[in-house]
C-alpha cells in the first residue's frame, strides 16, 4: 500500500499536532479557546438568503467563476470601502473559501523549484500548499521582529529562485496586522525583487486599531499582488465554504483554468448567501467586531496579568502569549492544560518552529467562557510557576 | 450608545472591573459614568430575563395583550388615563400607539381568570375606557432580543486551526 501514495504526499511533513488535537475531541466539558472560527453563527438575513435560494429552486452550477452579480458587488465593496478596481469579469474569481484561492494561486505560478517567501509562524497550509504546487517554501522566522516581518531580513532571504511571497494580515496564529506604513517598506522589498505578493487577508475586517489597507492598495503594488479574501471570518460563514480572489487578469485566468477542472464552481447557495452578505451584512460584520474587541481588551490585560506576556494583536480574534516562564514547551504547556485544567489552546509550535515557547489563544469564545479559562489558566500556572522556580 | 450601555444590554452583572478592561478605561471612570447614566435615568434597573413559562409558582403564568381604545381628557390628553391604568399591578407593559385602538397592555396573572377578571372588573368598567379586546399569548419564542429556548449547543469542532 505505502507504494501506491504518491511520493509528493508521503514527503509532506504529517500535521505533528493532529495527536494533541485528537486528545482534545476525545475529552467532555472542555472549555476550548482553541478554535478557529467565529462563535457566531452566520447573521439571519444571509442563512435566510440561503435558504430563499433553495426553495426557489438556485440549485445548478454557475459560471465557474462565480455568479456574476457576487463579483460585481465584491467589486463595488472593494473600490468604495478601499479605492481598488477590480473588473468583475476578468479579475475575480469565486473560491471555496480562501483555502482554494491559496491552493489556485500556487499552483498558477510556481514552477519547479520556485522559491516562494513564507514568513513564521503561519497559517498552517501555506508551507505544504507551495510545496504540492512543487515550489520550495522558504520560512523567515519572524519572532525577533515582535513578529513581523522585518523587511531588511526579508531581503536577505531572497534570490533568483524566490518567486513570490505569501502573506497573511491580521494574522492566523499571531493576531498582528500591518499598518499603511509597515506595509509600504515590505511593498518595497517585494517590487525591487519583482516578487508575487499572494496576501490572505481573510481577517481584514476584524482590525481593530487602524484602517485595514489591503496590500494591492499600496501604489505600484496591484500588480503584482494575488489578493486572496472571504467570507468565513467577517460575516461568521466559515462553513459555508466561499471566498474569492482578485489579481491581474493572466493570473486570475490561470487559476480559473484550473478551478474549472477541479472545483468547477462553488456551492450557488453560497454563492446567493454570500450576495447578501455583501449587500446587507456590513453591520452585523460591525457588531461582531464590537464584540471580539472588548474580549481582546479583556483576554489580553488578564493574559498578562497572571503572567503570560502577551503583545496586543490588533485584528483577527487570537492572542499569542508567552509562555517561556513556565519552562514549558508549547506542547507540554497545551498538553498539561488540557489535562489538569481542562482548556484547550493550540500549541505555537502547530504553526512552524518559531512558535515554540508561545501558544494561540482563540478570543472568539463568550465572555462566560473567557472568564473561567482564564481563572483556570492563573491557577494552572499558580502551580506550574512554583514548580519550575520562575518568578513573574 | 456608548459601549459600557452595550456591555450591560447584553449582561447587567458585568463588572466595573470587567467592564473597565473590555474597553480600556479606568475602574472608576466606569464606575462614574454608570452612576451618571443611574442619575440621568438611562439606566434604570438590572434585572433577570426569567423564562416564565419554566419558573415554577409563578405569578405570571398567563399573559395577554389587550387593544384598549380610550377618551383623551381635556388638557391632558392620554397620559392621566395611561397612568390610571398602568398602575394596576397586573400591568407589565403600556404603550401609547397609533391605528385603530391607543393603548396596548400586556397583562400577567397567575391564570386564564385572573386576567380575564381584571379586564372585565377592574380595566373595561374605567370612565374613559371606550373598549377593549383581550389576545391571550400562547407561546412565547423571543422577548426583548431574547429567544427563549434552552441553551444552543455548541456546533464548532472544539479545536482548529
Amino acid at each position: 500500500m505505502e507504494n501506491i501514495i504518491s511520493q509528493k504526499v508521503k514527503e509532506m511533513q504529517p500535521s505533528g499536532i493532529r495527536v494533541f488535537f485528537d486528545l482534545v475531541l476525545g475529552m467532555k466539558d472542555v472549555i476550548s479557546l482553541g478554535v478557529g472560527e467565529p462563535d457566531f453563527v452566520t447573521p439571519w438575513q444571509i442563512r435566510e438568503a440561503g435558504i430563499f435560494s433553495l426553495e426557489q429552486g438556485f440549485t445548478s452550477y454557475t459560471s465557474n467563476k462565480g455568479l456574476y452579480k457576487l463579483r460585481l458587488s465584491i467589486a463595488r465593496y472593494l473600490k468604495n470601502r478601499y479605492g481598488i478596481e477590480y473588473c468583475p469579469d476578468e479579475e475575480i474569481l469565486i473560491t471555496v473559501g480562501v483555502s482554494e484561492g491559496l491552493d489556485l494561486a500556487c499552483r498558477a505560478i510556481i514552477n519547479p523549484n520556485d522559491k516562494i517567501l513564507v514568513p513564521l509562524p503561519c497559517y498552517v497550509s501555506y508551507g505544504p500548499m507551495v510545496e504540492l504546487a512543487g515550489g520550495i517554501p522558504v520560512y523567515i522566522d519572524t519572532q525577533k521582529s515582535h513578529f513581523k516581518v522585518d523587511p531588511s531580513v526579508l531581503e536577505k532571504h531572497i534570490d533568483q529562485h524566490t518567486k513570490g511571497i505569501i502573506l497573511n494580515y491580521p494574522s492566523n496564529p499571531l493576531g498582528v496586522s500591518y499598518t499603511r506604513r509597515e506595509l509600504e517598506a515590505i511593498k518595497k522589498v517585494i517590487l525591487k525583487h519583482n516578487l508575487l505578493c499572494i496576501t490572505d487577508e481573510v481577517y481584514g475586517d476584524l482590525t481593530y486599531d487602524f484602517e485595514h489597507t489591503p496590500f494591492p492598495v499600496l501604489s505600484g503594488a496591484k500588480t503584482s499582488t494575488v489578493y486572496l479574501n472571504g467570507f468565513s471570518k467577517g460575516y461568521a460563514m466559515t462553513g459555508w465554504r466561499i471566498g474569492y480572489a482578485c489579481g491581474p487578469k493572466e493570473i486570475i485566468a490561470a487559476m480559473t483554468k484550473i478551478h474549472q477542472y477541479t472545483i468547477m464552481c462553488v456551492s450557488i447557495t453560497s454563492q446567493m448567501a454570500a450576495c447578501e452578505a455583501m449587500h446587507s451584512g456590513k453591520k452585523s460584520v460591525e457588531e461582531m467586531k464590537r464584540e471580539y474587541k472588548r474580549r481582546r481588551e479583556f483576554v489580553v490585560a488578564e493574559l498578562n496579568r497572571v503572567g503570560l506576556t502577551c503583545h496586543k494583536p490588533e485584528g483577527a480574534f487570537y492572542a499569542f502569549p508567552s509562555i517561556k516562564a513556565t519552562g514549558l514547551s508549547s506542547m507540554e504547556f497545551s498538553q498539561k492544560l488540557l489535562k489538569e485544567e481542562k482548556v484547550a489552546v493550540v500549541p505555537g509550535t502547530a504553526f512552524g518552529k518559531p512558535g515554540e515557547g508561545y501558544i494561540r489563544i482563540s478570543y472568539a469564545s463568550s465572555m462566560d467562557n473567557l472568564k473561567e479559562a482564564l481563572r483556570r489558566i492563573e491557577h494552572f500556572l499558580s502551580i506550574h510557576r512554583r514548580k519550575h522556580g520562575c518568578t513573574r | 450608545m456608548d459601549e459600557i450601555l452595550e456591555i450591560l444590554e447584553k449582561d447587567g452583572r458585568a463588572s466595573i472591573e470587567d467592564i473597565a478592561k473590555m474597553t480600556r478605561k479606568k475602574p472608576q471612570d466606569v464606575r462614574k459614568a454608570i452612576e451618571k447614566y443611574k442619575k440621568e435615568g438611562v439606566i434604570l434597573k438590572y434585572k433577570a430575563v426569567i423564562n416564565k413559562e419554566l419558573a415554577k409558582d409563578s405569578d405570571a403564568q398567563v399573559r395577554a395583550l389587550i387593544e384598549v381604545n380610550i377618551v383623551p381628557q381635556k388638557d391632558l390628553g392620554f397620559d392621566k388615563i395611561a397612568e390610571r391604568i398602568y398602575s394596576f399591578p397586573e400591568v407589565a407593559s403600556c404603550y401609547l400607539v397609533s391605528g385603530t385602538y391607543d393603548l396596548l397592555l400586556i397583562a400577567e396573572g397567575k391564570d386564564l381568570n385572573t386576567v380575564a377578571r381584571f379586564v372585565a372588573e377592574k380595566l373595561a368598567p374605567l370612565e374613559n375606557v371606550r373598549g377593549t379586546a383581550t389576545h391571550f399569548l400562547l407561546k412565547k419564542y423571543k422577548e426583548d432580543g431574547v429567544i427563549l429556548r434552552h441553551k444552543e449547543e455548541n456546533k464548532r469542532i472544539a479545536i482548529s486551526y
